[in-house]
Protein backbone atom coordinates (compact mmCIF):
# COMPACT_ATOMS: atom_id res chain seq x y z
CA UNK A 1 0.00 0.00 0.00
CA UNK A 2 1.86 3.34 -0.89
CA UNK A 3 1.66 6.19 1.75
CA UNK A 4 -1.13 8.34 -0.02
CA UNK A 5 -3.32 5.34 0.49
CA UNK A 6 -2.73 5.14 3.71
CA UNK A 7 -2.97 8.59 4.47
CA UNK A 8 -6.49 8.99 2.88
CA UNK A 9 -7.49 5.38 4.76
CA UNK A 10 -6.83 6.12 8.09
CA UNK A 11 -7.56 10.11 8.34
CA UNK A 12 -10.69 9.82 6.31
CA UNK A 13 -12.17 6.27 5.52
CA UNK A 14 -11.16 4.48 8.42
CA UNK A 15 -11.37 8.10 11.01
CA UNK A 16 -10.29 6.85 14.30
CA UNK A 17 -12.68 8.45 16.46
CA UNK A 18 -16.06 7.78 13.97
CA UNK A 19 -14.71 4.41 13.13
CA UNK A 20 -12.47 3.00 15.28
CA UNK A 21 -13.84 4.92 18.74
CA UNK A 22 -10.20 5.79 19.93
CA UNK A 23 -10.11 8.88 21.77
CA UNK A 24 -13.76 8.93 22.25
CA UNK A 25 -13.54 10.12 25.68
CA UNK A 26 -11.66 13.93 24.73
CA UNK A 27 -14.12 13.92 21.67
CA UNK A 28 -17.15 14.36 23.71
CA UNK A 29 -15.10 16.33 26.88
CA UNK A 30 -13.03 18.71 25.00
CA UNK A 31 -15.36 19.31 22.15
CA UNK A 32 -17.03 22.46 23.57
CA UNK A 33 -16.09 25.16 21.69
CA UNK A 34 -13.99 25.10 18.52
CA UNK A 35 -10.86 26.67 20.30
CA UNK A 36 -10.12 24.43 22.70
CA UNK A 37 -10.61 21.39 20.55
CA UNK A 38 -8.55 22.80 17.88
CA UNK A 39 -5.50 23.04 20.52
CA UNK A 40 -6.71 19.31 21.65
CA UNK A 41 -6.55 18.19 17.95
CA UNK A 42 -3.01 20.28 17.48
CA UNK A 43 -1.37 18.32 20.68
CA UNK A 44 -2.55 15.41 19.62
CA UNK A 45 -1.42 15.70 16.08
CA UNK A 46 1.78 16.70 17.23
CA UNK A 47 2.00 13.48 20.06
CA UNK A 48 1.16 10.96 17.94
CA UNK A 49 3.20 11.76 15.13
CA UNK A 50 6.14 12.08 17.64
CA UNK A 51 4.93 9.00 19.15
CA UNK A 52 4.72 7.18 15.85
CA UNK A 53 8.28 7.50 14.87
CA UNK A 54 10.19 7.03 18.75
CA UNK A 55 7.36 3.99 18.51
CA UNK A 56 8.67 3.49 15.08
CA UNK A 57 12.18 3.25 15.52
CA UNK A 58 12.33 1.35 18.81
CA UNK A 59 10.39 -1.57 17.72
CA UNK A 60 12.18 -1.80 14.32
CA UNK A 61 15.45 -1.40 15.77
CA UNK A 62 15.57 -2.62 19.07
CA UNK A 63 12.92 -4.75 19.75
CA UNK A 64 12.26 -7.07 16.83
CA UNK A 65 15.93 -7.30 16.81
CA UNK A 66 16.36 -8.93 20.36
CA UNK A 67 13.27 -10.97 19.76
CA UNK A 68 11.16 -8.42 22.38
CA UNK A 69 7.93 -7.88 20.42
CA UNK A 70 5.71 -9.23 23.01
CA UNK A 71 7.05 -6.23 25.00
CA UNK A 72 5.38 -3.53 23.04
CA UNK A 73 2.69 -2.86 24.88
CA UNK A 74 4.87 -1.89 27.92
CA UNK A 75 7.04 -0.19 25.94
CA UNK A 76 4.75 1.79 23.59
CA UNK A 77 2.97 3.10 26.71
CA UNK A 78 5.81 4.13 28.60
CA UNK A 79 7.49 5.66 25.39
CA UNK A 80 4.45 7.75 25.49
CA UNK A 81 4.06 8.39 28.62
CA UNK A 82 8.15 9.53 28.85
CA UNK A 83 7.01 11.58 25.35
CA UNK A 84 4.62 13.62 26.40
CA UNK A 85 6.62 14.59 29.86
CA UNK A 86 9.20 15.51 27.32
CA UNK A 87 7.29 17.85 25.28
CA UNK A 88 5.67 18.89 27.91
CA UNK A 89 9.12 19.93 29.73
CA UNK A 90 10.27 21.42 26.65
CA UNK A 91 7.11 23.52 26.08
CA UNK A 92 6.99 25.16 29.32
CA UNK A 93 10.60 25.70 28.60
CA UNK A 94 10.65 27.19 25.04
CA UNK A 95 6.98 27.84 23.73
CA UNK A 96 5.43 29.18 27.21
CA UNK A 97 2.30 31.02 24.69
CA UNK A 98 1.55 27.46 23.68
CA UNK A 99 1.67 25.74 26.53
CA UNK A 100 -0.42 27.75 28.42
CA UNK A 101 -2.87 27.33 25.85
CA UNK A 102 -2.87 23.68 25.92
CA UNK A 103 -3.06 23.60 29.49
CA UNK A 104 -4.38 20.34 31.26
CA UNK A 105 -4.48 18.91 28.10
CA UNK A 106 -1.32 18.31 27.46
CA UNK A 107 -0.71 15.44 29.76
CA UNK A 108 -3.21 14.10 29.56
CA UNK A 109 -2.70 13.16 26.11
CA UNK A 110 -1.21 9.86 27.77
CA UNK A 111 -4.30 8.42 28.49
CA UNK A 112 -5.63 8.71 25.02
CA UNK A 113 -6.11 5.00 23.54
CA UNK A 114 -5.64 6.52 19.89
CA UNK A 115 -2.20 7.61 20.87
CA UNK A 116 -1.49 4.02 21.99
CA UNK A 117 -4.12 2.67 19.32
CA UNK A 118 -1.77 3.96 16.09
CA UNK A 119 1.77 2.67 17.94
CA UNK A 120 0.47 -0.82 18.33
CA UNK A 121 -1.48 -0.94 14.24
CA UNK A 122 1.82 0.05 12.90
CA UNK A 123 3.47 -2.25 14.48
CA UNK A 124 0.68 -5.12 13.91
CA UNK A 125 0.56 -4.45 10.19
CA UNK A 126 4.93 -4.26 10.11
CA UNK A 127 4.62 -0.70 8.56
CA UNK A 128 8.21 0.95 8.02
CA UNK A 129 9.30 4.15 9.50
CA UNK A 130 7.89 6.16 6.19
CA UNK A 131 4.58 4.47 6.61
CA UNK A 132 4.16 4.41 10.61
CA UNK A 133 4.98 8.35 10.51
CA UNK A 134 2.42 8.93 7.86
CA UNK A 135 -0.32 6.62 9.72
CA UNK A 136 0.23 8.55 12.45
CA UNK A 137 0.47 12.23 11.07
CA UNK A 138 -3.05 11.16 8.74
CA UNK A 139 -4.91 9.06 11.93
CA UNK A 140 -4.12 12.20 14.42
CA UNK A 141 -5.26 14.66 11.19
CA UNK A 142 -8.21 12.80 11.00
CA UNK A 143 -9.10 13.26 14.68
CA UNK A 144 -8.46 16.86 14.28
CA UNK A 145 -10.92 17.07 11.73
CA UNK A 146 -13.62 15.21 13.74
CA UNK A 147 -13.12 16.96 16.75
CA UNK A 148 -13.30 20.80 15.29
CA UNK A 149 -16.23 19.45 13.24
CA UNK A 150 -18.35 18.13 16.12
CA UNK A 151 -16.96 21.82 18.27
CA UNK A 152 -18.53 23.51 15.35
CA UNK A 153 -21.94 21.90 15.58
CA UNK A 154 -21.93 21.68 19.08
CA UNK A 155 -21.25 25.54 19.08
CA UNK A 156 -24.38 25.73 16.76
CA UNK A 157 -27.05 23.52 18.66
CA UNK A 158 -26.31 25.00 22.06
CA UNK A 159 -29.33 27.19 22.12
CA UNK A 160 -31.37 24.52 20.33
CA UNK A 161 -34.95 23.60 22.21
CA UNK A 162 -33.58 19.56 22.82
CA UNK A 163 -35.46 17.26 24.63
CA UNK A 164 -34.86 17.22 28.44
CA UNK A 165 -33.26 13.61 27.99
CA UNK A 166 -31.04 14.33 25.46
CA UNK A 167 -29.66 17.55 26.98
CA UNK A 168 -25.40 16.99 27.79
CA UNK A 169 -24.01 14.09 26.41
CA UNK A 170 -26.95 12.05 24.31
CA UNK A 171 -27.20 14.71 22.01
CA UNK A 172 -23.85 15.37 21.56
CA UNK A 173 -23.23 11.17 20.48
CA UNK A 174 -26.13 11.19 18.91
CA UNK A 175 -24.38 14.36 16.74
CA UNK A 176 -21.21 11.81 16.64
CA UNK A 177 -23.42 8.76 15.16
CA UNK A 178 -24.70 11.37 12.51
CA UNK A 179 -20.97 12.28 11.29
CA UNK A 180 -20.16 8.85 11.44
CA UNK A 181 -22.97 8.10 9.06
CA UNK A 182 -21.20 10.61 6.94
CA UNK A 183 -18.01 9.98 7.03
CA UNK A 184 -19.61 6.23 5.70
CA UNK A 185 -19.27 8.45 2.39
CA UNK A 186 -15.50 8.23 2.35
CA UNK A 187 -15.50 4.71 1.88
CA UNK A 188 -15.79 5.11 -1.82
CA UNK A 189 -12.21 6.63 -1.75
CA UNK A 190 -10.36 3.52 -1.22
CA UNK A 191 -10.25 0.22 -3.80
CA UNK B 1 -17.31 2.40 51.95
CA UNK B 2 -13.88 1.00 52.85
CA UNK B 3 -16.04 -1.52 55.51
CA UNK B 4 -17.28 -3.28 53.06
CA UNK B 5 -18.13 -6.90 52.80
CA UNK B 6 -16.23 -8.68 50.06
CA UNK B 7 -19.70 -9.39 48.37
CA UNK B 8 -20.95 -5.65 48.69
CA UNK B 9 -17.81 -4.95 46.63
CA UNK B 10 -19.11 -7.34 43.91
CA UNK B 11 -23.10 -6.32 44.27
CA UNK B 12 -21.32 -2.39 44.10
CA UNK B 13 -19.35 -2.75 41.20
CA UNK B 14 -22.21 -5.04 39.46
CA UNK B 15 -24.80 -2.48 40.08
CA UNK B 16 -24.17 0.70 42.55
CA UNK B 17 -21.33 1.60 40.71
CA UNK B 18 -21.42 0.27 37.80
CA UNK B 19 -18.07 0.92 35.57
CA UNK B 20 -20.08 1.63 32.53
CA UNK B 21 -23.48 3.00 33.11
CA UNK B 22 -23.13 4.78 36.37
CA UNK B 23 -19.47 6.03 36.36
CA UNK B 24 -19.05 6.19 32.48
CA UNK B 25 -15.60 4.82 32.12
CA UNK B 26 -14.08 2.88 29.25
CA UNK B 27 -16.40 4.04 26.39
CA UNK B 28 -13.97 3.40 23.99
CA UNK B 29 -13.82 -0.55 23.98
CA UNK B 30 -17.16 -0.65 24.38
CA UNK B 31 -18.49 1.54 21.40
CA UNK B 32 -15.45 -0.67 19.24
CA UNK B 33 -16.72 -4.27 20.23
CA UNK B 34 -20.27 -4.56 21.19
CA UNK B 35 -21.33 -5.87 17.48
CA UNK B 36 -22.44 -8.94 19.12
CA UNK B 37 -23.02 -9.76 22.96
CA UNK B 38 -20.44 -12.54 22.35
CA UNK B 39 -17.56 -10.41 21.92
CA UNK B 40 -18.95 -8.52 24.64
CA UNK B 41 -18.24 -11.45 27.17
CA UNK B 42 -14.79 -11.67 25.30
CA UNK B 43 -13.84 -7.93 26.30
CA UNK B 44 -15.68 -8.21 29.58
CA UNK B 45 -14.02 -11.25 30.80
CA UNK B 46 -10.35 -10.00 29.19
CA UNK B 47 -10.54 -6.77 31.50
CA UNK B 48 -12.04 -8.67 34.51
CA UNK B 49 -8.85 -10.78 34.64
CA UNK B 50 -6.67 -7.91 33.97
CA UNK B 51 -8.66 -5.30 36.24
CA UNK B 52 -8.97 -7.96 39.39
CA UNK B 53 -4.92 -8.82 38.89
CA UNK B 54 -3.99 -5.39 38.55
CA UNK B 55 -6.18 -4.47 41.92
CA UNK B 56 -4.68 -7.52 43.70
CA UNK B 57 -1.19 -6.28 42.87
CA UNK B 58 -0.77 -3.01 43.82
CA UNK B 59 -2.75 -3.58 46.84
CA UNK B 60 -0.13 -6.14 47.55
CA UNK B 61 2.93 -3.24 46.33
CA UNK B 62 1.03 -0.09 47.76
CA UNK B 63 2.55 0.01 50.83
CA UNK B 64 6.41 -0.14 48.76
CA UNK B 65 5.58 2.31 46.18
CA UNK B 66 6.77 5.64 46.39
CA UNK B 67 3.89 7.92 45.98
CA UNK B 68 6.01 10.14 43.52
CA UNK B 69 6.45 6.73 40.77
CA UNK B 70 2.70 5.52 41.60
CA UNK B 71 1.49 5.85 38.34
CA UNK B 72 4.27 4.53 36.53
CA UNK B 73 4.39 1.53 38.39
CA UNK B 74 0.32 1.12 37.97
CA UNK B 75 0.69 1.86 34.29
CA UNK B 76 3.63 -1.10 34.16
CA UNK B 77 1.67 -3.92 36.40
CA UNK B 78 -0.90 -3.25 33.94
CA UNK B 79 0.47 -3.52 31.00
CA UNK B 80 2.33 -6.62 32.09
CA UNK B 81 -1.15 -8.25 32.98
CA UNK B 82 -2.48 -6.93 29.34
CA UNK B 83 0.68 -8.69 28.13
CA UNK B 84 -0.25 -11.74 29.41
CA UNK B 85 -4.15 -11.95 28.65
CA UNK B 86 -3.05 -11.06 25.08
CA UNK B 87 -0.72 -14.15 24.94
CA UNK B 88 -2.98 -16.22 26.72
CA UNK B 89 -6.05 -15.20 24.06
CA UNK B 90 -4.32 -15.91 20.96
CA UNK B 91 -3.13 -18.98 22.29
CA UNK B 92 -6.15 -20.61 23.58
CA UNK B 93 -9.12 -18.28 22.30
CA UNK B 94 -7.98 -17.55 18.38
CA UNK B 95 -11.44 -16.91 17.61
CA UNK B 96 -12.37 -14.48 19.84
CA UNK B 97 -8.41 -12.70 19.80
CA UNK B 98 -9.30 -11.89 16.44
CA UNK B 99 -12.64 -10.50 16.41
CA UNK B 100 -11.32 -7.83 19.14
CA UNK B 101 -8.14 -7.16 17.40
CA UNK B 102 -6.28 -4.02 18.64
CA UNK B 103 -8.59 -3.34 21.27
CA UNK B 104 -7.02 -6.55 23.46
CA UNK B 105 -3.58 -4.28 23.42
CA UNK B 106 -6.04 -1.17 24.63
CA UNK B 107 -7.17 -2.67 27.28
CA UNK B 108 -3.91 -0.94 28.96
CA UNK B 109 -5.58 2.75 28.55
CA UNK B 110 -9.01 1.85 29.81
CA UNK B 111 -10.14 4.48 32.81
CA UNK B 112 -11.64 1.49 34.73
CA UNK B 113 -8.56 -0.16 35.64
CA UNK B 114 -6.41 2.76 36.17
CA UNK B 115 -9.04 4.13 37.66
CA UNK B 116 -10.22 1.39 40.06
CA UNK B 117 -6.46 1.10 40.94
CA UNK B 118 -5.88 4.44 41.91
CA UNK B 119 -9.52 4.73 43.66
CA UNK B 120 -9.03 1.83 45.50
CA UNK B 121 -6.49 -0.17 45.11
CA UNK B 122 -3.52 1.81 46.37
CA UNK B 123 -5.74 2.59 49.52
CA UNK B 124 -7.38 -0.78 50.45
CA UNK B 125 -6.07 -4.39 51.42
CA UNK B 126 -5.57 -6.80 49.04
CA UNK B 127 -8.69 -9.23 49.59
CA UNK B 128 -11.02 -6.76 49.35
CA UNK B 129 -9.27 -4.74 45.99
CA UNK B 130 -9.69 -8.30 44.67
CA UNK B 131 -13.32 -8.55 45.05
CA UNK B 132 -13.76 -5.14 44.07
CA UNK B 133 -11.77 -5.62 40.81
CA UNK B 134 -13.92 -8.74 40.25
CA UNK B 135 -16.97 -6.39 41.22
CA UNK B 136 -16.24 -3.62 38.49
CA UNK B 137 -15.10 -6.38 35.74
CA UNK B 138 -18.18 -8.33 36.17
CA UNK B 139 -20.76 -4.95 36.12
CA UNK B 140 -18.56 -4.03 33.07
CA UNK B 141 -19.11 -7.47 31.70
CA UNK B 142 -22.91 -7.14 32.24
CA UNK B 143 -22.92 -3.84 30.31
CA UNK B 144 -21.04 -4.77 27.44
CA UNK B 145 -23.38 -7.76 27.05
CA UNK B 146 -26.14 -5.47 27.45
CA UNK B 147 -24.97 -3.00 24.98
CA UNK B 148 -23.85 -6.19 22.32
CA UNK B 149 -26.84 -7.88 22.47
CA UNK B 150 -28.74 -4.77 21.63
CA UNK B 151 -26.94 -4.35 18.63
CA UNK B 152 -27.01 -7.74 17.39
CA UNK B 153 -31.09 -8.42 18.28
CA UNK B 154 -31.98 -5.33 15.91
CA UNK B 155 -28.49 -5.47 13.63
CA UNK B 156 -28.42 -9.14 12.86
CA UNK B 157 -31.68 -10.48 14.61
CA UNK B 158 -29.41 -12.59 16.06
CA UNK B 159 -28.48 -13.04 19.74
CA UNK B 160 -25.10 -15.37 20.80
CA UNK B 161 -25.16 -16.22 16.91
CA UNK B 162 -29.03 -17.67 17.41
CA UNK B 163 -31.65 -16.40 15.35
CA UNK B 164 -34.32 -15.11 17.90
CA UNK B 165 -36.41 -12.88 15.36
CA UNK B 166 -38.34 -14.16 12.71
CA UNK B 167 -36.67 -14.82 9.23
CA UNK B 168 -38.91 -11.90 8.04
CA UNK B 169 -37.54 -9.33 9.94
CA UNK B 170 -35.08 -7.27 7.85
CA UNK B 171 -31.69 -6.67 10.40
CA UNK B 172 -30.98 -2.85 10.37
CA UNK B 173 -27.89 -3.40 10.18
CA UNK B 174 -26.54 -0.19 10.46
CA UNK B 175 -26.68 -1.12 14.47
CA UNK B 176 -23.92 -3.06 13.96
CA UNK B 177 -21.85 -0.51 12.11
CA UNK B 178 -20.12 2.23 13.66
CA UNK B 179 -23.20 5.30 13.68
CA UNK B 180 -25.34 1.86 15.36
CA UNK B 181 -22.80 2.18 18.50
CA UNK B 182 -23.34 5.85 18.88
CA UNK B 183 -26.76 5.72 18.81
CA UNK B 184 -27.70 3.18 21.27
CA UNK B 185 -25.18 4.54 23.66
CA UNK B 186 -26.94 7.59 23.05
CA UNK B 187 -30.57 6.16 23.54
CA UNK B 188 -29.06 4.41 26.97
CA UNK B 189 -27.51 7.86 28.40
CA UNK B 190 -30.70 9.46 27.45
CA UNK B 191 -32.80 6.82 28.92
CA UNK B 192 -30.52 7.26 32.58
CA UNK B 193 -30.94 10.85 31.91
CA UNK B 194 -35.07 10.28 31.77
CA UNK B 195 -35.32 8.04 34.62
CA UNK B 196 -33.11 10.17 36.88
CA UNK B 197 -30.70 7.31 37.37
CA UNK B 198 -27.08 7.84 39.23
CA UNK B 199 -24.77 8.76 36.28
CA UNK B 200 -21.96 10.66 35.62
CA UNK B 201 -24.02 11.99 33.17
CA UNK B 202 -26.67 13.35 35.23
CA UNK B 203 -26.18 13.03 38.93
CA UNK B 204 -25.67 16.09 41.08
CA UNK B 205 -24.20 18.41 38.16
CA UNK B 206 -27.47 19.26 37.05
CA UNK B 207 -26.63 21.63 34.55
CA UNK B 208 -25.75 19.57 31.86
CA UNK B 209 -25.51 22.19 28.90
CA UNK B 210 -23.10 24.57 31.74
CA UNK B 211 -19.57 24.67 30.42
CA UNK B 212 -18.81 23.10 33.78
CA UNK B 213 -20.95 20.34 33.88
CA UNK B 214 -19.36 19.29 30.90
CA UNK B 215 -15.98 19.06 31.77
CA UNK B 216 -16.08 16.12 33.96
CA UNK B 217 -18.53 13.89 32.52
CA UNK B 218 -17.31 10.65 31.26
CA UNK B 219 -14.51 12.26 30.51
CA UNK B 220 -11.80 9.51 29.94
CA UNK B 221 -8.79 11.60 30.18
CA UNK B 222 -9.62 13.37 33.17
CA UNK B 223 -10.85 10.38 35.03
CA UNK B 224 -8.45 8.07 33.52
CA UNK B 225 -5.61 9.64 36.13
CA UNK B 226 -6.33 12.29 37.89
CA UNK B 227 -10.34 13.22 38.10
CA UNK B 228 -10.73 9.66 38.67
CA UNK B 229 -10.06 9.07 41.96
CA UNK B 230 -11.73 12.20 43.51
CA UNK B 231 -14.26 11.27 41.15
CA UNK B 232 -15.24 7.90 42.87
CA UNK B 233 -14.65 9.42 46.60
Amino acid sequence: MNLIAIAISSCLVSNVVLSQFLGICSFIGVSTDIKTSAGMGGAVVFVITMASIVASLIYDFVLIPFGLDYLKTIVFILIIAALVQIVEMFMHKCMPALYNALGIYLPLITTNCAVLGVAITNAQNSYNFAESVVNGFATAVGYLIAIVLLAGIREQIVDNDIPHSFQGAPIVIVTAAIMSIAFFGFSGLMN
Amino acid sequence: MNKLSNSERIFNGLWKENPLFVLMLGTCPTLAVTTSAFNGIGMGLSSTAVLVFSNLIIALMRNVIPDRLRLPAEIVVVASLVTVVDMLMAGFTPAVYSALGIYIPLIVVNCIILGRAEAFAMKNNPIISFFDGLGMGLGFTVALVAIGAVREIIGSGTLFGFHILPASYVPCSIFILAPGAFFVFAGLTALQNKLKMPSATNGDARPLDSESGEACMHNCMTCGIKGCSTRTK
